[in-house]
């Protein structure tokens, strides 16, 4: 070592290391200068950029969803309404793998094949980035637990709180209300998608369908600060949404009860209006179902049971069953016999069980094969001849019968919010031309005399001709809702149909005088009903063919499969002095009007009038007859 | 004639540079050095703070590894430079067995070996750390006895004595680390007077060998440079650290959002960000400004560190010194050019700003050494 120090030049070392060190001491500088040159260019040049992107990483815009509108029934109480309910949510964007995250789920909370299907449909379903899909609703606190414990395995997987449609009278309101189910991308199409930002559900049937604008409101804008994890954690700015509107429908719940109840273990249906203002006070269509289950997504196996079934549940019989309208029509035969001067009260015919047209062979039967006798309009009614509508209507002609029978509803959807109501069908010469392409035949005519042929009513139709009739021509369309977030309906609007006045008014007390035979005299079809009522009621009866009878063959109850027998029907209004509820009742498939549906319509009409005032009784009553 | 006025005819002593109450002297503690540092550490406190996610507890375990570091710091300054001349191999061959420990029984995560854990106590270190310093050190202690500039002989030796070391690291895998080891023995080598053409030629020889590189580096590794080349290819894989940090840094502007403000940062949006890429919390809420400042300080670290150098009386003493202040300019280039997207992602923590304990005592040791070269200088030059 020694020999090598005495080669070191100290002088000119630290001559080079002073050198070295300056120049490093440049290049430290000069790299200073490009970390700043770098940080000028991010901060000054690139800060609209990264400010922008700054934000946009922080700021989200959610739509808020406003709160369906509430429905109450006449009195006030809630048909159908908001439960808060634990949704599981998926952002697609948070999870990686996706597949993974449902099979995770999947196997966390023990899902059946379908639900996986389900659940994967939700998660992969077309929406806008980083916007939350509804996988499951109404989550258990069970299934709550399970997926909080394992939350670390499930990102983009959150537990949302939700507000869910519930309907607490279940099948008793399913055909009025209808239900909310999911929004499809088909019904997208048809609203406006900004709306229905943050929104799961929509109306798809019934009022909620009907009214779906009104309940759903106006959907609110909020601005919110989220983190990384997509955690929201202020808000920044937002716009309250508007909720719905509530509405308030003529329906009583009561009563409805009651015609449930009345026309349990039948097909069939029931309409009641208020006839002073056009109300509906109950409408029920059996068998029904639970619409609840919609609301949470129904199961496949229980939603091809209901569409599948004879029976069909989901059918709103009420106000989209078309039947033969039968003898309950006959009341406004008679009106547009008196009214056209066809007939007059004292007219009469000799019944001897059957009808002829001239130059016709063909006998047109009555009801009763020994017939009745001599009868006049007022007998006809009440004992619900035959023979004497024929003749009727073979004297009015179908071109008279049918302008007379729209003017009370009949072929028309007189509605005034149902627009899915069926127009029903009545026929006249222009309609067979065109549809059926042939002629109209005399005999035809007969049919429609005692309602039968090609006239097709609803259940909605012979109630409203009944509270048309009730108010001797006075017209006020059938609605199901009272007022919207407050504000009535209008009795008359530009749509209401023009009353019907007639020649002479006396006619209506005629016809209505024959109808209270038909339920309070000892001859009255329905006489069993008025012996047990304190109140007085206008009705008639009706039994509608549903398989023709072929020439003097003889209707045997027995002997006919069941789907083949006749609909009982009845249609009547009450307390006639004063009337406050007009009523249909028709119960497929039950025989007579008389034996089967006059008694379920007295059940309706008792829980309707029995708590209200009886200033009527029966001695007056039986006064009015004679 | 009294130790200052002899000081003063002293090469590269200024007369605007006064030295302060002489007591601190006496302990070995360079005035100058050791405020600059504070002022660096309480920045940097003031920042982990925010950078945390105002988490006092963290700032408190950052501060306590700051008392045990200037006390190690301290502790060293005491050591006579000869001293740790003498012991400079003796810490390089045991770093060096270290590091083949490492490789043969080493723990860690990922893939990679960095750690020794001492059996019995929950205690385990990187002895790759003990090589930042050991490495300069014997470098230095190798070439301070022979004529500089070095000769072909010892800059092979030079060289063999930086490669193994190196390459051990690089094996483990950390290139990071191997990279910055071999720069503070290189600094040594080129402080000692390595020829400009030789500089030059090592340059291009190395910026011609970058493709070869590419067939010897870890798919990890090739992952971060195509991630630095188009961070936007993957941006909420591989190139989201780069694009959140870029977004915090340039949303900052030119006096940032204000302290705790940042939204990048407080929302976490940027990852490691009270880690390696604290510097983008810190241009988030303090902006251009903010950078600046602490850039400033940097500069003046590395100021006084050259200056140590440059008075420092022996060869050893003046190439330690400036190896340990460029190693750490290095640092701070690096990291704040990684995070700032001028160069990849390597693991290179902003010198006493970033949360963690194994780099603040290598760095505190090294000002220690600083310290001590500067203050045990005697009357006499060698």
């Amino acid at each position: 070592m020694s020999e090598k120090r005495t080669l070191k030049n100290l002088d000119l070392e630290y001559r080079l290391f002073k050198e070295r060190i300056f120049v490093a001491f440049a290049i430290v500088i000069l790299l200073v200068m490009v970390l700043i040159s770098r940080m000028v260019y991010l901060q000054v040049y690139q800060y609209d950029v990264y400010s922008t992107k700054s934000d946009k990483n922080r700021m989200h815009v959610r739509a808020i969803p406003p709160t369906r509108g509430l429905i109450f029934d006449g009195k006030g109480r809630v048909l159908a309404e908001n439960l808060p309910s634990y949704n599981l949510m998926f952002v697609r964007e948070q999870a990686k793998d996706i597949q993974g995250v449902l099979n995770t789920l999947a196997e966390i909370l023990e899902l059946d094949e379908e639900q996986r299907e389900e659940i994967a449909t939700q998660a992969y379903s077309q929406r806008r980035p980083f916007h939350s899909a509804l996988l499951l609703s109404q989550l258990t606190e069970e299934q709550i637990a399970k997926i909080s414990v394992n939350r670390y395995r499930l990102p983009g997987v959150e537990i949302e709180a939700q507000l869910i449609r519930h309907y607490p009278y279940g099948p008793m309101t399913a055909h009025v209300l209808g239900y909310v189910s999911r929004i499809s991308e088909r019904d997208l199409e048809k609203v406006d998608r900004s709306q229905y930002a943050g929104t799961y559900y929509i109306g798809k049937s019934g009022i909620e369908r009907q009214y779906e604008e009104t309940l759903h409101g106006k959907v609110g804008v909020q601005t919110v600060e989220t983190n990384a994890r997509g955690r929201v954690l202020s808000v920044l700015d937002e716009s309250l949404p508007q909720p719905g509107k509530s509405l308030k429908l003529h329906l009583d719940t009561d009563l409805q009860y009651a015609a449930m109840r009345a026309l349990s273990g039948f097909r069939g249906a029931i309409v009641a209006i208020d006839p002073k203002t056009g109300g509906i006070l109950a409408i029920v269509s059996t068998p029904s179902f639970d619409p609840n289950l919609f609301v949470s997504g129904i199961d496949s196996k229980t939603y091809k049971e209901l569409i599948t079934s004879r029976d069909l549940p989901m059918f709103n019989r009420s106000i989209r069953g078309n039947y033969p309208p039968a003898s309950t029509i006959k009341s406004f035969m008679a009106i547009a016999g008196l009214e056209e001067g066809v007939i007059t009260e004292g007219h009469t015919i000799e019944d001897p069980g059957w009808y002829q047209l001239p130059n016709d062979d063909r006998y047109y039967r009555n009801w009763k094969r020994s017939g009745h006798g001599t009868v006049d309009m007022k007998k006809a009614i009440v004992v619900s001849n035959d023979t004497y509508f024929y003749d009727l209507a073979f004297n009015l002609g179908i071109d008279r019968i049918h302008p007379f029978m729209q003017r009370f509803g009949f072929g028309l959807n007189t509605s005034l919010d149902m627009p899915q109501a069926s127009p029903g069908l009545m026929p006249s010469r222009d309609w067979k031309r065109i549809k059926r392409k042939s002629s109209w035949f005399p005999g035809e005519t007969l049919s429609v005399g005692i309602g039968q042929g090609y006239w097709q009513a609803t259940p909605l139709q012979i109630a409203t001709s009944m509270a048309v009739l009730a108010n001797k021509g006075k017209w006020i369309q059938p609605r199901m809702v009272k007022s919207i977030g407050g504000e009535d309906i209008p009795l008359k609007t530009p749509e209401t149909p023009a009353d019907i006045v007639l020649s002479d008014e006396k006619y209506w007390d005629e016809v209505i005088d024959a109808m209270v035979a038909v339920v309070h005299s000892n001859r009255g079809t329905a006489r069993k009903v008025g012996d047990k009522i304190d109140y007085i009621m206008a009705g008639k009866t009706g039994t509608a063919q549903v398989k023709s009878i072929k020439q003097d063959e003889v209707y045997d109850e027995s002997k006919l499969a069941e789907r083949h027998r006749d609909h009982a029907m009845f249609a009547g209004f009450a307390p006639v002095e004063n009337p406050t509820i007009a009523l249909a009742v028709i119960v497929e498939n039950a025989g007579s009007g008389s034996a089967t549906a006059a008694p379920i319509a007295q059940m309706v009409f008792d829980a309707y009038l029995k708590k209200g005032d009886k200033t009527v009784s029966m001695s007056e009553a039986e006064g009015r007859q004679q | 004639m009294s130790t200052r006025d002899f000081l003063h005819r002293l090469p590269g002593a200024t007369h605007a540079f006064q030295r302060p109450a002489g007591w601190l002297e006496r302990v070995h503690i360079d005035f100058w050095l050791l405020m600059i540092l504070f002022v660096l550490i309480g920045s940097g406190l003031f920042v982990l703070y925010s950078a945390s996610g105002e988490s006092a507890h963290d700032v408190q375990r950052q501060g306590m590894r700051f008392l045990v570091a200037l006390v190690g710091m301290c502790v060293i300054a005491q050591i006579e430079p000869r001293h740790l001349q003498r012991w400079s191999p003796v810490f390089y061959f045991g770093g060096a067995v270290l590091l083949l420990c490492v490789l043969l029984f080493g723990v860690g995560a990922k893939g990679a070996q960095r750690w020794i854990q001492v059996p019995g106590v929950g205690f385990r270190f990187q002895p790759s750390e003990i090589m930042k310093l050991a490495m300069p050190m014997m470098v230095a202690w190798f070439l301070a006895n022979r004529p500089l500039p070095p000769s072909w002989k010892h800059l092979f030796i030079s060289a063999v004595i930086i490669g193994v070391p190196v390459l051990m690291i690089a094996r483990q895998p950390d290139l990071g680390t191997s990279l910055l080891v071999a720069a503070a023995a290189l600094f040594v080598v080129l402080l000692a007077g390595l020829s400009w053409r030789l500089i030059g030629g090592f340059i291009a020889l190395g910026i011609s060998a970058l493709p070869a590189l590419w067939y010897v580096m870890h798919d990890y590794q090739r992952q971060r440079v195509l991630t630095f080349l188009n961070p936007e290819s993957d941006p909420l894989g591989s190139g989201w650290n780069i694009i959140q940090s870029k977004t915090a840094i340039g949303s900052g502007g030119l006096d940032g959002k204000g302290w705790l403000e940042g939204t990048q940062s407080q929302l976490e949006f940027l990852p490691e960000r009270h880690t390696d890429f604290i510097i983008a919390v810190l241009a988030e809420e303090f902006g251009l400004i903010g950078v600046c400042l602490i850039l400033m300080v940097y500069l003046a670290i590395i100021g006084r560190g050259l200056f140590v150098a440059l008075n420092a009386q022996d060869t050893y003493g003046r190439l330690v010194a400036g190896s340990i202040t460029l190693t750490f300019f290095v640092y701070v280039f690096v990291n704040i050019g990684m995070v700032s997207g001028l160069l990849p992602v390597v693991g290179v923590p902003l010198p006493l700003v970033s949360f963690g304990g194994t780099s603040i005592v290598t760095l505190m040791a090294g000002f220690g050494i600083l310290m001590s070269i500067h203050t045990h200088r005697s009357l006499v030059r060698k």
